[in-house]
């Protein structure tokens, strides 16, 4: 970086001294100073609303702040929008991906290029950048048919083609297996060894104290601290994020399980989605008062497996899912739910509640088949039943919505949002204690903290805990195997839409939960090395 | 400097309910310059077109006539768009309402009884709702798209209505023209005071009312509202999207061929090869100048029944086309959409595209 030189007036690639931006009453961000050196992985912590993303846009162009300045290498410079901040050398990777499906590989990267480029020549280009950086990608192949992983890798190599000194990743690893994670911190570090700056924004505090080098933590708009990461414990960390101590989730493994409320025998599906996985003779049961975790590697059935518990998906035989013992395989999720079953899907957005409806009509969501609801209120109330001869009770409805976000610490500026406007955490604790709200007697939770933070985290599962201990069977899918340990009683291991049978968990270590899902894992990437060939 | 679209942080409020009201102005001011550019007084032919008609009783009655089956039409549609469900053949609705409707008359010239009345209303909208079973049940099965199928089969109804009048339902002492017997008494609709209002003006508002209440308040219209928003939560919700496929269209077909045999046995009388001056279409409009809103809906067919009026009067009075009313109704429907950006985004002057500027 010679050419650089002449203008060096400061050992920072990138400052942003001061930065206020106000939204109507909310202080976003409020005097944030943020520094960062080349060759540096620089994490930025934050709960969710804390001003992480705030801060990122301007640095981005995608906001403007309302006082406050950037320094790019030590000359003060504005970046009026990401066009701007490109052609400075600064490169972002979002945490939701802009590709296009029907797309190949190059096509997706030549649409954020100036449109002169010669896609040949950029084929070559992409095979070579994605191969240095250990991201292989096989330029032609088409967006559909690759994982998550392989779609971060097209966002991260369409950043390094435009040789960037400064990468900023947005929590990268939340849609990461462990494995590609490990791969994606080799790579991070190799682009630091080479001066690049990396801004590094992730709840998941352990692999920050892994790979970065510097921290900033903002809390409530403010900055609470910077810290050398690599000094901290991840409980350290975790109590300058939140502000108070993180409470640890107590997990008295409690009282010899019950009765069997959720049993799965020789559960099948074959699915009709050319991306989507079978499931293949499923056995497994879910005693009163346990945790049962399913662990294993996104896309191996994960999804299949939560729609066939939930009837979103039927069997054709009635014995294959059985809750309370009583054989439900063909009934829909409604006759489910009235069976005292409740579910969380991993999507929040979309598939557990609906964006632009407000909270109270999204507990109508799932309550409205219910006939009363069992709310835990703590002030020993009853709810009264939500939907009554078909039409809606909207003062029912705003009291659960009251009651859930009261007893589970759902943040939100107005009484009655819409579930778009809460933040990732804020949402997952809604969609959860809508749930409990029903106290249910099976509960089927698929990636019960997936992108959400620490404290929202513990909360969650400690609720888990408490149900199950209450009496319920309580049923996990994660890919976070921290989060399984943690909770679960009995570990099972869903790989290619098979299931292992479920070990107590003090009996497995994370060296034999990897075997039972590296056996599938070998046989993807053989069939996947065999495609290539051909 | 360069326009830009910004997004808000939500949705406003006050555009939702300001944006119809900007397209109408909107569409205004470039129908004077059309006018202009035709050689007229743009002031006096937008008075003529929008004014007059509202000035007389006797135009104020002739647009309730107008507005009663658009409105009646219009809140069906609105709730199948709401749905995410595309129908786009309510003419095709409305005339097999019509043919069903027309049957009893037809076959049954000399009975007289209220029963015919009730009779004659309720095949008007079975036939409605059955015609519009076609593509639901097509698209339910096949995945053949609705807006297609439902849009073709305007033409088939239309055909068949064309077929019968000029043969089997032809009035044998009709001398010959393509028109069915007329209807009398009890096979007419008792009209509301001296002029040409009748009852199908009233069952289109308590249409509107009923549906108000249904999507506010019911199970069903959040079920329609949530299909409409995310399928995927729909399912979760236990809600079938295939059902409420079925129900929207049969819902709306069933209004669609209400307003078609009110037609029949309201103003014109008899069964006629042209039942509508284009309601079904029009219809689309109204839905979403209501914002989809059953009650919106119903000023919003108040508004478009005005332009047909006004067609008329700018055909007689200052002797242009009546497809002038079609040209406005088009341009109304643009611009209401375009309008509809503003919801959730805002205008904004931006610098150009310039590069990093030194602070």
């Amino acid at each position: 970086m010679n050419e650089t030189g002449a203008n060096e007036t400061s050992k920072y690639l990138l400052e942003a001294r001061n930065i206020t931006k106000v939204f109507g009453e909310l202080r976003a961000n409020d005097d944030v100073t943020l520094s960062l050196k080349p060759g540096e992985i620089h994490a930025l912590l934050g709960e969710n609303g804390a001003g992480k993303s705030t801060l990122v846009k301007i640095i981005y162009g995608s906001l403007r702040a309302t006082s406050g300045h950037l320094f790019w290498r030590g000359r003060a410079v504005t970046v009026p929008n990401p066009a701007a901040a490109r052609e400075l050398g600064i490169g972002m990777v979002f945490q939701h991906f802009s590709l296009f499906d029907a797309l190949t590989v190059t096509q997706n990267i030549s649409l954020a290029l100036p449109s002169d480029v010669d896609i040949g020549a950029l084929s070559g280009r992409i095979e070579t950048v994605s191969n240095d950086y250990g991201l292989p990608l096989r330029p032609d192949a088409l967006v559909a048919d690759l994982s998550v992983g392989e779609r971060q890798r097209i966002e991260i190599v369409r950043c390094l083609l435009q040789e960037p000194r400064l990468l900023i990743m947005d929590e990268p690893t939340a849609v990461l297996t462990p494995q590609e994670a490990d791969q994606l911190f080799v790579t991070l570090a190799r682009l630091a060894s080479e001066g690049c700056g990396v801004l590094y924004i992730s709840h998941r505090l352990e692999e920050v104290r892994r790979i970065c080098h510097d921290a900033t933590i903002l809390r409530h708009g403010k900055l609470a601290a910077r810290v050398d990461p690599q000094q901290e414990t991840a409980a350290s960390l975790a109590t300058l994020m939140v502000g108070t101590e993180v409470a640890a989730v107590r997990t008295d493994k409690g009282t010899a399980p019950g009765a069997p409320l959720l049993e799965l025998s020789s559960l099948s599906l074959a699915t009709d989605d050319q991306f989507g996985v079978s499931l293949k003779n499923i056995n497994l049961a879910v005693r009163a008062g346990e945790i049962v975790a399913v662990a294993g590697v996104a896309g191996n059935g994960q999804g299949e497996f939560f729609d066939a518990l939930s009837g979103e998906l039927t069997s054709s035989n009635n014995a294959t899912v059985k809750i309370a013992g009583v054989g439900c395989g063909r009934e829909g999720i409604t006759q489910r739910r009235r069976r005292d079953a409740a579910f969380v899907p991993e999507e929040r957005l979309g598939h557990g509640a609906v964006p632009n409806f407000p909270l109270s009509e999204n507990v109508v969501l799932t309550h409205h088949s219910v006939e009363a609801t069992r709310l835990e209120t703590g002030d020993g109330m009853a709810g009264s039943a939500v939907v009554r001869n078909g039409m809606i009770d909207r003062d029912a409805a705003r009291y659960v919505n009251r009651v859930v976000t009261e007893l589970f610490d759902v943040r939100k500026g107005t009484p009655d949002p819409e579930a778009q406007s809460l933040s990732g955490g804020n949402l997952q604790k809604f969609v959860v204690g809508r749930e409990m709200a029903l106290q249910p007697r099976v509960l089927v939770v698929n990636q019960p903290t997936w992108g959400v933070d620490a404290g929202a985290a513990a909360l969650i599962r400690q609720a888990l805990i408490d149900l199950a201990r209450g009496g319920s069977a309580v049923l996990v899918i994660s890919q976070d195997l921290d989060e399984i340990f943690e909770v679960a009683d009995r570990i099972a291991v869903i790989s290619r839409g098979e299931m292992s049978q479920a070990y107590p968990s003090e009996e497995l270590s994370l060296e034999r939960i990897g075997l039972l899902m590296a056996g599938a894992h070998e046989a993807v990437a053989r069939n996947a090395g065999e495609a290539g060939a051909a | 400097m360069i326009l830009v679209l910004e997004k808000r942080s939500r949705r406003s409020q006050a555009m939702v309910w300001l944006s119809p009201v900007l397209a109408l102005g909107i569409t205004v001011v470039i129908g004077g310059f059309i006018f202009a550019s035709l050689g007229l007084d743009p002031f006096k032919a937008l008075y003529i077109y929008f004014i007059d008609p509202m000035t007389s009783l006797w135009s104020i009655e002739e647009l309730i006539v107008k507005a009663a089956p658009l409105v009646m039409i219009g809140v069906g549609l609105a709730i199948c768009y709401t749905a995410n469900v595309w129908n786009i053949g309510a003419e095709g609705q409305l005339t097999m309402g019509a043919l069903f409707g027309s049957a009893i008359p037809i076959y049954f010239t000399d009975w007289q009884s209220p029963l015919v009345l009730v009779l004659m209303l309720v095949l008007g909208a079975i036939g409605g709702a059955l015609f519009a079973a076609i593509p639901a049940l097509l698209k339910n099965r096949f995945g053949a798209n609705e807006i297609l199928t439902s849009l073709m089969l305007v033409y088939v109804a239309q055909l068949i209505l064309d077929w019968v009048i000029r043969g089997p339902w032809k009035d044998p002492k009709g001398f010959n023209f393509p028109q069915s017997v007329s209807f009398e008494g009890w096979q007419l609709l008792p009209l509301l005071g001296e002029g040409r209002v009748h009852l199908g003006a009233v069952l289109a508002l308590i249409a509107a009312v009923l549906l108000w209440v249904m999507m506010g308040r019911s199970l069903r219209g959040f079920e329609i509202r949530v299909i409409g928003n995310s399928p995927r939560a729909g399912a979760f919700s236990g809600f079938a999207q295939k059902k409420v496929v079925l129900f929207c269209f049969m819902l709306s077909g069933a209004l669609a061929g209400l307003a078609g045999i009110c037609e029949v046995a309201g103003p014109s009388g008899q069964l006629q090869p042209v039942i509508s001056p284009g309601y079904g279409f029009t219809a689309i409009i109204v839905a979403f100048l209501g914002r989809l809103n059953p009650i919106g809906v119903i000023f919003a067919g108040i508004l478009l029944a005005i332009s047909y009026l006004g067609g008329e009067a700018a055909q007689v009075e200052l002797g242009i086309s009546d497809k002038m009313a079609q040209v406005f109704q088009g341009m109304l429907l643009f611009l209401i959409l375009a309008c509809e950006t503003l919801i959730h985004y805002r205008i904004k002057l931006a610098p150009g595209r310039g590069a990093v500027k030194e602070a």
